[in-house]
């Protein structure tokens, strides 16, 4: 009853989407308020039946009603509440009803906070944004519904696949999404955008925080599933360049830059059609992803269960948006004029550049991506890339971004003196050369590039405190002066600080991982050792442990110094290799001991038979940096997303807000 | 209005005739150049004293139909399809023989260990080169034999629903022509 319900309220959120997406498109077209003003209850009914509809899934996840197709593929009754709840969006068709659940939220939010947009900006937007979801909610209740029946009810689910039953796998998905949706927003309203032929600093203003919200979703997103993959496949990787994760980054990478071009819309009314085109490639990058994963069409571990009809129907779902949008595009960016003029070596052409670097890097990992795909439709050759391309372009590739980053914060609009900054930043470059020598010097005989990269990363992370510095005059001014002007500094530029200090960071970590892991295996009996850099590992027992679905080896492991074991344990560790009641699974739980040197990762395989146990074991240095890295930049998002100049439904800038408080 | 604005749409038009051609291929499912040829001439080892290896003689079987899968320890996907393996393992009238591509026997071993061994026969593949002779391009692949003749090379790993809609009605497919 509750699925049949819920398959309802999906239709009837279809009926409002529609009536979304064609009334105020028309009414602003005629200019008629009444129509226009269709589209606020309109999202707000979308909402709330996609809500029920998505809470009426939940409902038979939680009750395990093995009647509704989908809970009988994906659940089990033994399994833990979380991942009963987090079943509902682990799958194709749960996923893409939360996908539209989230798409009609960002609508009815753009309904309720755009009370400050022009009326007829809002009223595109809102059918540009419906227009969106009928495709979404056509595509599950023509192809993927979620609330199917069976005919033959079984008594036990299917059960979730064990490596994804973890915490960092409940929320990796979610927040992904969110990040797609997120950016659903933004494409609707430089569609809305190129329909009025008016692009301003007001509108990059409403863009913004949308960008914003979506790229940090995306990060966290992102962050989390290789954070997965880190703790739990066991073999202490962090990124594969599989296509699924390629297609997660590439959004990534243009939303990155749209952020950034967002900004000189904003301040310098110029870099209109090339924002507005990111916009739309960033959320066509969204909507690709989608269709690899569920098309088939790249083989990919990630992938949902395929069907060449799916395939199709995504395919003419792309061509429809994506195609409509560019044709768009080309026949309407003319009329977008542009404004302020810039010298070559100024903030805006520092912002251009990392535009042009961040597009090159997504253009390089499509291009990785589709390869295979590429080869095989036009030349019948089975080949792929993988990641020693990737890693090499990007090394590569990141070097000029880099270089744009410690230099264009410190540019002026408009024109800029090179040889000041130079000079200001020559204390920040000499210690980055010598990091970089010193890193050389230690490692002599190994690979160059990191020792490069060592330098780099130091160079970027002085030189975004070093802006700060100047930013608030510290050892010019009076202390206590730079202290109220640390005070006063606006939210968003804080947000770029703590966003390019984080990448420093989470950069030396991901050299310090990529360059310097070491890695140890024997086979040990109880009371054997091995080393592994400068840590001696002794087994010291081997316990059975049961688990709520699962029965588990646990290894108990003294780890001590390699030089002097009898100055005694620093830590104990108890990897387990754990295998599940639902499927002949077994997972490996590493234990992990995190330093700010390096991650000690240990793992346990399978007995070797006569008391014997497989011990694997790692040495990451500096892996935690990445972590903390990451952590800093949504930081520095989310401090930047609570400017209050930019928060969602603030269309005035500072000088208006201002003006404000003095009206009568 | 200036040309270089068709250039996404261009561009795009380009990747969705890729698209559109990749959908009909369907990376795993392509046809391979050995489909109707018969199984290559090999002989491998065991996995160190495990068994007694695996050779052309082994697949060419008038009573079953043999299933060869290449795996690797290191190969994630393969862990990923190995209930589905598991499954077809257990068959009436297959026989499943693996062959690990580029392994340490030990690896190798302590993988079988760890999952569960369904295979009837291993080889050990450790240069590769029996791979190349089947047409390998990489691990998880999976080739379905009637009378020593190549039928069906499925291309990465086998999903637990592909074991359903695709790798079953094959088999039953061949099992009824001899039938017939």
């Amino acid at each position: 009853m509750i699925a049949e319900l819920g398959h309802y309220f999906l239709v009837l959120a279809l009926g409002l989407t529609v009536i979304q997406a064609i009334f105020p498109m028309i009414g602003a077209a005629r200019g008629s308020d009444r129509m226009m003003m269709l589209g606020q209850p309109a999202a707000y009914g979308q909402f709330f039946f996609s809500l029920l509809a998505f809470l009426a899934l939940t409902y038979s996840y939680l009750i395990s009603d093995f009647s509704v197709s989908v809970v009988a593929r994906n659940s089990h009754s033994l399994k833990p509440l979380l991942y009963k709840i987090s079943g509902v969006w682990g799958n194709h068709e749960g996923s893409l009803l939360f996908w539209v659940m989230f798409l009609a939220l960002f609508g009815a939010m753009v309904a309720y906070f755009g009370k400050g947009l022009p009326k007829s900006l809002r009223a595109r937007v809102l059918s540009v944004q419906a227009m969106v979801g009928i495709g979404f909610y056509l595509f599950m209740l023509l192809t993927s519904n979620p609330f199917d029946r069976l005919s033959d009810v079984p008594f036990e689910g299917n059960g979730l696949n064990p490596l994804l039953q973890d915490p960092g796998l409940v929320f990796h998905p979610p927040f992904l999404y969110l990040g797609y949706v997120g950016l659903s927003v933004v494409f609707s309203f430089a569609i809305a955008a190129l329909i009025e032929g008016r692009v301003d600093p007001a509108w990059a203003r409403w863009v913004r925080p949308w960008t914003l919200l979506a790229w940090v979703f995306l990060t966290i997103g992102i962050v989390l599933g290789s954070w997965w993959a880190y703790y739990e496949l066991g073999w202490g990787g962090w990124w594969a360049w599989d296509p699924v994760e390629n297609a997660s980054f590439m959004p990534w990478l243009v939303a990155t830059a749209l952020l950034h071009s967002a900004i000189v819309v904003e301040k310098r009314d110029t870099l209109k059609s090339w924002t507005i085109l990111l916009a739309i490639i960033a959320f066509s990058f969204s909507l690709l992803g989608t269709f690899i994963v569920r098309s088939g069409i790249i083989t990919s571990v990630h992938a949902f269960a395929t069907d060449p009809e799916r395939g199709l129907y995504i395919l003419v779902f792309l061509a429809l948006v994506i195609g409509g949008s560019f044709l768009l595009f080309a026949i309407r960016s003319d009329k977008l004029q542009a404004g302020g003029l810039f010298a070559p070596i100024s903030r805006e052409s520092g912002l251009m550049i990392n535009n042009l670097f961040l597009s090159v890097a997504a253009a390089v990992v499509l291009y990785g991506t589709m390869h295979p795909l590429l080869s095989d439709a036009f030349f019948g050759v089975k080949s792929s890339v993988g990641p020693p391309f990737f890693n090499l372009v990007f090394s590569l590739l990141m070097i000029p971004l880099v270089v744009t980053m410690v230099y264009g914060p410190h540019l002026k609009w408009k024109r800029a003196d090179i040889k000041g900054v130079n000079q200001r930043l020559m204390a920040v470059t000499g210690i980055a050369l010598l990091a970089g020598l010193m890193t050389f010097y230690v490692t002599y005989g190994g690979a160059i590039m990191p020792a490069i990269w060592i330098g780099i990363g130091v160079w970027l992370l002085l030189s975004s405190l070093q802006e700060l510095a100047s930013r608030i005059k510290l050892f010019q001014a009076p202390f206590k002066d730079s202290m109220s002007r640390l005070r006063r500094q606006p939210r968003s530029s804080w947000g770029m600080t703590l966003g390019h200090f984080g990448f420093a960071v989470g950069l030396l970590g991901i050299v310090g991982t990529s360059a310097w892991t070491i890695e140890a295996q024997k086979v040990m009996g109880l009371g054997e050792d091995m080393t592994i850099g400068d840590y001696r590992l002794t087994l010291k027992d081997v316990i059975p442990v049961a688990g709520p679905n699962y029965t588990a080896v646990r290894g108990i492991i003294s780890v001590s110094p390699k030089n002097g074991a009898e100055n005694g344990e620093i830590f104990i560790a108890y990897p387990e290799t754990r295998t599940y009641v639902s499927s002949p699974i077994t997972t490996t739980e590493g234990d992990v001991k995190t330093t700010m040197a390096g991650d000690l990762f240990i793992v346990i395989g399978e007995s070797q038979g006569q008391g014997r146990w497989g011990i694997r074991a790692y040495y990451k240095p500096m892996q935690v940096w990445f972590w903390i890295g990451t952590i800093i930049v949504v930081l520095g998002g989310l401090i930047s997303l609570s400017d209050r100049r930019y928060r969602i439904g603030s269309p005035q800038g500072q000088k208006a807000s201002r003006k404000m408080k003095h009206a009568p | 209005m200036p040309l270089k604005r068709f250039l996404p749409l261009f561009i795009f038009a380009g990747i969705l005739i890729a698209f559109m051609i990749g959908l009909s291929l369907k990376p795993s499912e392509i046809p391979s150049g050995l489909i109707n040829k018969p199984v290559p001439d090999f002989s491998l080892p065991p996995l160190q004293g495990d068994g007694i290896g695996l050779s052309t003689a082994d697949l060419i079987d008038p009573e079953n139909i043999v299933i060869v899968n290449f795996f690797a320890s290191w190969c994630g996907p393969c862990r990923v399809e190995h209930p589905a393996l598991e499954l077809l393992g257990k068959l009436d009238g297959v026989k499943l023989h693996g062959i690990a591509y580029k392994d340490r026997p030990k690896n190798s071993l302590s993988f079988l260990k760890s999952l569960g061994n369904p295979y009837d026969k291993i080889g050990a593949d450790l240069k590769g080169r029996v791979a190349i002779d089947w047409g390998v391009t990489g691990t998880p692949e999976t080739f379905i034999i009637k009378n020593g003749i190549i039928r069906y090379q499925h291309i990465g790993p086998i999903h637990q629903m592909q074991v359903d809609d695709l790798i079953l009605p094959i088999i039953k497919n061949l099992q009824q022509e001899g039938a017939s």
